[in-house]
């Protein structure tokens, strides 16, 4: 117990001196740290994407998935603590069929994407919870075209053009902003979005890694679905080759 | 009053305050107001499809089982379904109707499921809308799994089958009669036609024809005839169209509008509502009491 604030992190229910509930931005930790995921809203459509590290050689492609359905028209990527996600992914599942239920209606994304910050807000007021390790970072197409929402872990949720979390998202973030996301379409949008999570790998670990691709568009019935494995792969492929080349390029101008 | 030509006593005056309704006079807490009759149908002959009389029969009487939908009231009449060689054919009419009144003409009792699977229904029109909800729900958690399968039709036919018996084990049966028809995709021997059928009480079982209702009668004797498991679709279809023209002449509730659907390997198609050629000048017609003499 030493230092200005020191003693204050303890609980979410406590208020340090400054204002700050410091479990709560721990939490935020554990998704800024956690794997990079993306999520671009374009002309036609919107794409979640995902860079998975291969945790080992011995786990089958695929596994450990962190893109899930929630309805026909919303699908939703987990940054963070997947297990974490997973609950909020459930929670979102049961919102969205409820709401349909009651209503006869799909659920519109902002509610949906209210209702789940409201889900991990309450994960932040009591002493006995421990606040969620991940985020909801949600793809939808509904009546008024297509969204992407954060919702956060401390409980705020807000629409995004384009939005990048977990490692390294500060860099993605400024590659999007350069983006002309909305006049760009899916298809189009699918190579630039790997070419972001490419880009800011750390290059000194040669870790393999898997882009997990999911979108919802007017090409796909405005259902939530995985991006083809062909397609993706495809892109993944081209966006290698176009930062290849413009290292090569850059060397080139350097000599 | 003429004894034979009594009306029923809750037409004549209502149940509660019929003559002919004996009350409790000992003034028992509960259901005193539950006459004996209350459940008897007004006219023995049309007990399956009557419209309810009005009774308090919603409320629960001490000592008493529950009695919630005890008679329904928009109604479908029969479905036919057949295998043919590439799949299913399902075929039934658009009538909702109310009681004897031919009420609601754009009624449609196919539903597809999925790509391989389609539902029809005869019975309580508003139970069939919440089945249908059922399924739908069903289908968006199937799509929600995302892990490439999607339910073949035994698995709906069994679902569905649970929904009934657990119904009618509450007492609070859905007053329909399912057929459920489709091809099985994931067999090793090519595509498999599945059809089956679920009754009020979850009675089930499967066949290469089914038909519910009137049809069990009128258009399972030409099935049992004629359907062969190998036959082409034109001459599935052309029996189908007999079925249903035997039974449009023969069923009061039945109107002739007809949706036909078909499921095969491709996926499924459900037609638009058509007619059929049907012939009512026999000489037989012209004078209708000619060879029905009656009493009066």
């Amino acid at each position: 117990m030493s230092g200005v604030g020191s003693g204050y992190d303890l609980s979410v229910t406590t208020f340090s001196p400054e204002g700050r509930v410091f479990q709560t931005e721990y939490a935020g930790k554990a998704t800024d740290n956690g794997v990079p995921c993306v999520g671009v809203c374009c002309k036609d459509g919107a794409i979640l994407a995902v860079e998975k590290p291969e945790e080992t050689k011995m786990m089958l492609p695929n596994s450990n998935r962190r893109i899930f359905t929630v309805s026909r028209h919303c699908g939703m990527a987990v940054p963070g603590k997947l297990p974490d996600g997973r609950q909020i992914v459930s929670r979102a599942q049961q919102e969205a069929e409820n709401y349909k239920r009651f209503y006869g209606e799909t659920i519109p994304t902002k509610v949906l994407t209210d209702r789940l910050a409201n889900f991990c807000h309450v994960f932040s007021l009591y002493w006995h919870l421990r606040p969620l390790g991940s985020a909801a970072l949600t793809a939808s197409f509904d009546d008024d075209g297509p969204h992407v929402y954060l919702s956060e872990t401390n409980g705020v949720s807000y629409r995004y053009y384009g939005i990048a979390v977990g490692k390294g998202r500060q860099g993605i973030k400024t590659e999007l902003e350069r983006m002309k996301l909305d006049q760009m379409t899916c298809k189009e949008a699918l190579k630039a979005v790997c070419k972001c999570l490419i880009k800011q790998r750390d290059d000194s670990s040669n870790k393999k890694f898997e882009i997990e691709l999911a979108w919802i568009s007017e090409e796909t019935g405005r259902e939530f679905v995985r991006v083809p494995a062909d397609l993706a792969k495809e892109c993944e492929a081209a966006a290698k080759k176009e930062i290849e080349q413009e290292e090569d390029d850059d060397s080139d101008m350097e000599g | 009053m003429i004894p034979h030509c009594q009306l029923p006593s809750h037409i004549a005056t209502g149940p509660h305050v019929s003559p002919f309704v004996s009350h409790n006079e000992a003034g028992a807490p509960y259901g005193d107001h539950r006459s004996e009759d209350v459940h008897v149908p007004a006219n023995p002959a049309s007990v399956p499809f009557a419209v309810a009389p009005s009774t308090d029969k919603g409320e629960v009487a001490m000592g008493e089982p529950r009695k919630h939908t005890t008679t329904p009231y928009v109604t479908g009449n029969s479905v036919l379904a057949i295998k043919y060689k590439d799949g299913v054919l399902m075929a039934c009419d658009m009538l909702g109707a109310y009681g004897s009144t031919k009420r609601y003409k754009s009624v449609q009792r196919i539903i597809r499921v999925n790509d391989t699977t389609i539902v029809g229904a005869s019975g309580e029109i508003s139970d069939f809308q919440y089945i249908s909800n059922l399924l739908e729900e069903l289908m968006t958690q199937d799509f929600c799994y995302d892990d490439g399968c999607t339910m073949t039709p035994s698995e709906i036919h069994a679902y569905l089958c649970r929904v009934m018996y657990n119904r009618r084990n509450k007492m609070d049966p859905l007053w329909n009669s399912l057929v459920v028809a489709g091809v099985d995709k994931n067999g090793k021997e090519g595509n498999k036609s599945f059809i089956g059928s679920v009754g009020m009480l979850g009675t089930s079982y499967t066949d290469s024809h089914v038909a519910t209702s009137f049809g069990n009668y009128l258009s399972r004797p030409l099935f049992r005839e004629f359907q062969r498991d190998d036959m082409s679709l034109e001459e599935a279809v052309s029996l189908m169209q007999e079925a249903l023209r035997v039974l449009f002449y023969r069923d009061k509730t039945s109107i002739n509008k007809f949706v036909l659907a078909k499921v095969d390997g491709e996926g499924v198609a459900i037609s638009k509502p058509f007619a059929l050629d049907t012939k009512w000048d026999f000489k037989a017609f012209m004078n209708p009491s000619k060879h029905a003499v009656g009493s009066w």
